[in-house]
């Protein structure tokens, strides 16, 4: 993989962002929910990293963050040798034309009233990139590199279908040339036959137009599949960190273990000899996180020190972190 | 031997404006007993419709049951009002059902226990105080830790996978002979749905029933049915053993739909993934020719001149319904 060369595009260092909780008549904050609490990681350039990790557990907070949809607690993001983390938003919006984003939700994430014209050129006249006669050579350019036919450009969101809504998703976020596109579950609403088709468009959009992505997802083959790299969180931390292809051979936290074991296989002849590892109870609240690791409620192998203190990712080799005392 | 549960030719369309939708057009299927079944589709494909149609769980107007039979123990469950005192016996008593929405098949305003007391009162007559008893023992043997004090919790209370596993103790509260379970564990994450397909598995085996897992997603069903019903645009393109569908795959839908999905552990070095060209058809005016025609990559001339056609033994317990040996196109 040449991408363990590039230089590092994205870089967050020790990224908070905790909500507070009010209540009360008062409205009182009486204490936060630990979204993202204390995450780190790369991304170097025309690379895919993948996020993973069940709902709750801070992933899609941390794309938000990254795209200042939200300004984090504390921490560092620093894009293109900039740190945006505390930037005003001023000085953020020229930066914004860098980054795209595709949403989960075609449906929610399109103007109902707005034409796709107008919805693909949007950030092009926002940014003011082009003149007025430009745009309609710019949209069709668009429309043809996401596979969409130029003639349905004055058509509105309803009339396309859902796989072809995510394409104009893609198109939107591709119109200012962005180099870094946060996908934060970009095909889990689509049916399963439409999903390779968006998953194959993005990776050809990459090849050619040497995009970073940040994919977020919960389906873990999906993840593997697209990406370089794969982060796993759990309960606002990262717990494990390694090439796509490592990961699944070697897991080494005990919660990778356990989610990679659950992930159901097309093909019964593996099936029958997959053991798998059933997680006790439930991911507790990111309000009221458990002191020391998040995960040794429910690990089979915790000790003492696991419930006091704090694991941080450590390299284990072959560009692999985890965080855990175990291992 | 007869099946347990045998569906014939079983049609039901809906009445909209737009014209007539055939969301179920002509699915014959069996159930035996103590067996695993899946039944596997894309969304809008006519899986759910044909599980809601046997136990008359269709809206009618505008939902009709056009033709077919329901076989169940030998009785013709069509023949019986959707209201009746026979259906009500069945329903939920012989034939339990699981949906997907643990959110919204939950009644908000009553109890977790109300809701499984209502069930032993109703179908086995059983008297308040030892229904709540029983009800315990329910939640206790869906996993539910400390499950007295949770009877007079509400289903807000609860998370996702907590209100799946009261859905899973509703439906077993009667000992029914057939448990249906719709995408149950589409809306939940994968280390619950690995808990509840699990103890789903168990209990089957524990109390001897019948289970139908109806999903979109074909991983689920490999681990644990026997056997595997593909459906597409309203009939069953392929049916099988899940060793025959999963590693001999016939049709071409069932052949695109698992090369469509990566699998655990590849990456995009090892194997592109091949999409399903085009879109799933659309139920009103079908053509006669195969549905699957538009984006079939195997299709003949003799696809566009035939209609659909039937399924066809290729096998044994192997179905498939299409005109071309896909296996020498390969």
């Amino acid at each position: 993989m040449n991408s363990q060369k590039n230089n590092v595009l994205l870089k967050i260092k020790n990224l908070k962002m905790y909500f507070p909780i009010n209540k009360g008549l008062l409205r009182r904050k009486v204490g936060d929910v630990k979204a993202v609490d204390d995450v780190s990681f790369n991304i170097r350039e025309n690379e895919t990293l993948g996020l993973v990790g069940e709902s709750g557990c801070g992933k899609t907070t941390t794309g938000r963050c990254i795209l200042r949809l939200y300004t984090p607690t504390s921490g560092n993001i620093i894009f293109n040798g900039k740190d945006i983390a505390s930037m005003p938003e001023r000085q953020i919006r020229p930066l914004r034309r860098h980054m795209g984003a595709i949403f989960q939700d075609p449906y929610g994430s399109l103007n109902p009233r707005q034409t796709a014209r107008t919805i693909v050129s949007m950030p092009l006249k926002i940014h003011g990139l082009l003149k007025k006669q430009e745009l309609r050579s710019r949209v069709t350019e668009l429309f043809n590199l996401v596979g969409l036919d130029s003639s349905m450009m004055d058509r509105v969101p309803h009339e396309f279908s859902g796989g072809q809504r995510q394409r104009l998703g893609i198109a939107r976020a591709l119109a200012s040339n962005p180099s870094l596109i946060v996908c934060d579950e970009p095909i889990s609403a689509l049916d399963v036959s439409i999903q390779a088709q968006i998953i194959n468009l993005l990776e050809e959009l990459q090849k050619n137009l040497g995009l970073t992505y940040l994919f977020i997802a919960h389906d873990l083959s999906v993840v593997q599949h697209i990406s370089d790299r794969v982060a796993v969180m759990y309960l606002g931390r990262i717990v494990e960190i390694a090439s796509s292809k490592e990961l699944y051979q070697n897991p080494m936290h005990p919660y990778t273990k356990a989610l990679l074991s659950a992930v159901p296989v097309p093909n019964p002849v593996i099936e029958k000899d997959r053991v798998r590892i059933i997680l006790k109870g439930e991911v507790p609240s990111p309000a009221h996180p458990p002191i020391g690791c998040h995960f040794h409620p429910r690990c089979e192998i915790a000790t003492q020190a696991c419930r006091q203190d704090k694991p941080l990712l450590h390299n284990v080799g072959n560009d692999h972190e985890v965080a855990c005392f175990r291992v | 031997m007869s099946s347990l549960l045998e569906v014939k030719n079983l049609k039901t369309y809906f009445k909209t404006d737009r014209g007539l939708v055939k969301a179920v057009d002509g699915v014959s299927f069996y159930i035996d007993e103590h067996e695993i079944v899946g039944l596997v589709g894309e969304s809008g494909c006519g899986k759910s419709v044909t599980m809601l149609s046997t136990i008359q769980l269709i809206p009618t107007p505008p939902g009709i049951i056009a033709d077919g039979k329901v076989l169940f123990e030998g009785v013709d469950l069509l023949q019986y009002q959707t209201k009746g005192e026979e259906m009500s016996i069945i329903r939920g008593g012989k034939i339990a059902m699981i949906f997907q929405e643990p959110m919204t098949s939950l009644n908000p305003v009553l109890t977790i226990g109300r809701q499984i007391t209502e069930m032993l009162e109703l179908h086995l007559h059983m008297n308040p105080h030892p229904a709540r008893e029983k009800a315990a023992e329910l939640l206790n043997l869906v996993g539910i830790p400390d499950a007295k004090s949770h009877l007079d919790d509400y289903p807000h209370q609860f998370s996702g996978g907590m209100r799946q596993r009261v859905m899973i103790a509703i439906a077993i509260s009667c000992d029914p002979k057939i448990i249906i379970a719709d995408e149950p564990t589409t809306a939940l994450d994968v280390t619950t749905q690995a808990q509840l397909l699990e103890l789903m598995q168990e209990l089957v085996n524990r109390l001897n029933t019948s289970l139908v897992i109806v999903t979109h997603n074909l991983g689920v069903v490999a681990r644990y049915a026997e056997r595997i019903y593909v459906m597409y645009a309203g009939r069953i393109v392929e049916s099988g053993l899940s060793d025959d569908i999963f590693l001999n795959p016939l049709h071409p839908y069932t052949i695109g739909l698992l090369k469509c999905v990566p699998q655990l552990g590849e990456t995009k070095n090892d194997r592109e993934l091949v999409p399903i060209s085009g879109l799933p058809p659309n139920l009103i005016s079908m053509p006669q020719t195969c549905a699957f025609l538009p984006r079939c990559s195997y299709h003949v001339e003799k696809c566009q001149s035939k209609v659909w056609p039937e399924l066809r033994a290729v096998g044994n317990q192997h179905f498939v319904s299409c005109y071309i040996d896909t296996r020498e196109n390969q």
